[in-house]
């Protein structure tokens, strides 16, 4: 399950990217998150890496703002998009409704998620 | 319990003037930190956005002095990790933290101390949420809340009962979401039909159990009162309220542990009819509003 919203707004930005590990309740599979961490740190590229957005939605923290403000494409790894969004809004960082794809690791293989991770800003379907 | 500091956020520098790690100690680092609750950023140069207040722990393999690095308002500190395993530099992480206060992931917290959270509370989706107020009048612990614009808000959601996702089986609209949950649409799966008529399903179960589900608390709590009370058979009351208690944990979704913690009889009235008072006025706030 990925979600892109406006996935046909063309960028020329470099996306930022952004992982969350779930480390606080485990309720992404341990191979998927652990195969996504190591793609992404194996690839040397610059990424943000949070040990839970859901704690942090909780304390209201001020980087989930600084993240929803970028304007340049993100790309989040966590979990069910409709529940990132949520958890950015209720959290007082609405996620702007372009230029954001949320891939899911809960449903997703690590492949997939890298592969919309890495690959370059180019538009992807709304929902696979 | 949830610790509202600002945990210290770090920077693994890797841009002019460092060396980077190699993959699998990078990996092996990441995941450390992560696990024990801390941010962390790979950065290829400067130091960018970092939050105000928040105090930045810079970690580089430099070569020759460390370069300068841009972080928020708040302390920077850089440590120069040259020749570290991972764990001296994990553990150089804890020390450059120091006291403060942070939450910490259960599986960590036996090793690293600190407070722990399972981060559970309800996430309201905003596209769906017809702000009928129904969780706010149902949740008995001040979860929620009105915002200055009248509508609902998930205000304390450290009150959140862990592992309860009543008030999302009360949601007429399927807007309430527990993102920790095993299972959608409550996980925050997308909300297909079926669900939607599924969850009106729960509210007439809901109804069925007497309209007002603290109602039928009151008078189930009541009767076994009563009952404890002609028969004098504690054992006997404590396995008529286990018995219907776990009616309702099962048609609602309730951990029975909650159902065990609900105050008294007279205090869940209370609470509820403050509940209901606070829903009504802000629906008519809302109203009027419009």
């Amino acid at each position: 399950m990925t979600d892109t919203a406006d996935s046909t707004t063309p960028s020329h930005k470099q996306p930022r990217l952004l992982y969350c590990r779930c480390a606080y309740a485990q309720v992404i599979p341990a191979d998927v998150k652990d195969a996504v961490l190591a793609g992404l740190t194996e690839s040397g590229e610059a990424f943000e890496a949070v040990p839970d957005l859901c704690e942090m939605a909780a304390r209201r923290d001020p980087q989930l703002a600084q993240l929803a403000a970028e304007t340049s494409p993100l790309k989040i790894a966590a979990c069910w998009p409709r529940a990132v969004r949520g958890l950015f809004t209720q959290a007082g960082a609405t996620l702007p409704k372009t230029g954001v794809t949320v891939h899911n690791m809960r449903t997703d293989s690590a492949e997939d998620v890298l592969a919309g991770m890495q690959t370059a800003d180019q538009p992807t379907p709304e929902e696979t | 319990m949830i610790a509202a500091t600002l945990p210290p956020r770090v920077v693994l520098y890797e841009g002019p003037g460092a060396e980077p790690l190699e993959p699998k100690d990078r990996r092996e680092l990441f995941a450390q930190l992560l696990d024990r609750g801390y941010a962390v950023t790979l950065a290829g140069s400067g130091v960018a956005s970092a939050p105000p207040t928040a105090t930045v722990i810079v970690l580089g393999r430099f070569q020759g002095s460390a370069p300068d690095v841009a972080g928020g308002d708040g302390p920077v500190s850089v440590h120069d990790i040259s020749g570290e395993q991972v764990e001296q530099v994990v553990e150089a992480v804890e020390s450059a933290r120091g006291a403060r206060p942070m939450n910490r992931p259960e599986a960590a917290a036996a090793n690293t101390g600190g407070d722990t959270w399972k981060p559970w509370f309800p996430v309201i989706d905003m596209d769906r949420c017809t702000n009928c107020m129904q969780c706010l009048s149902f949740c008995l612990f001040d979860v929620y809340g009105v915002s200055e614009t009248h509508h609902l808000q998930v205000e304390n959601p450290a009150n959140c009962k862990v592992n309860c996702p009543a008030c999302s089986r009360v949601c007429p609209d399927v807007a309430i979401m527990f993102p920790k949950y095993h299972a959608g649409p409550i996980d925050g799966a997308p909300v297909s039909e079926a669900d939607v008529s599924r969850e009106k399903m729960k509210v007439d179960i809901s109804a069925l159990l007497g309209g007002d589900i603290y109602a039928k608390l009151r008078e189930r709590s009541a009767d076994a009162k009563a009952r404890f009370s002609r028969e004098r058979s504690a054992d006997q009351a404590l396995a008529e309220r286990r018995r219907c208690l776990k009616k309702l944990a099962d048609a609602a979704a309730i951990p029975r542990e909650v159902l065990d913690a609900l105050p008294s009889p007279e205090e869940i009235q209370r609470r509820a009819e403050e509940a209901q008072a606070r829903a009504d006025a802000a629906r008519a706030a809302a109203e009027a509003a419009t």
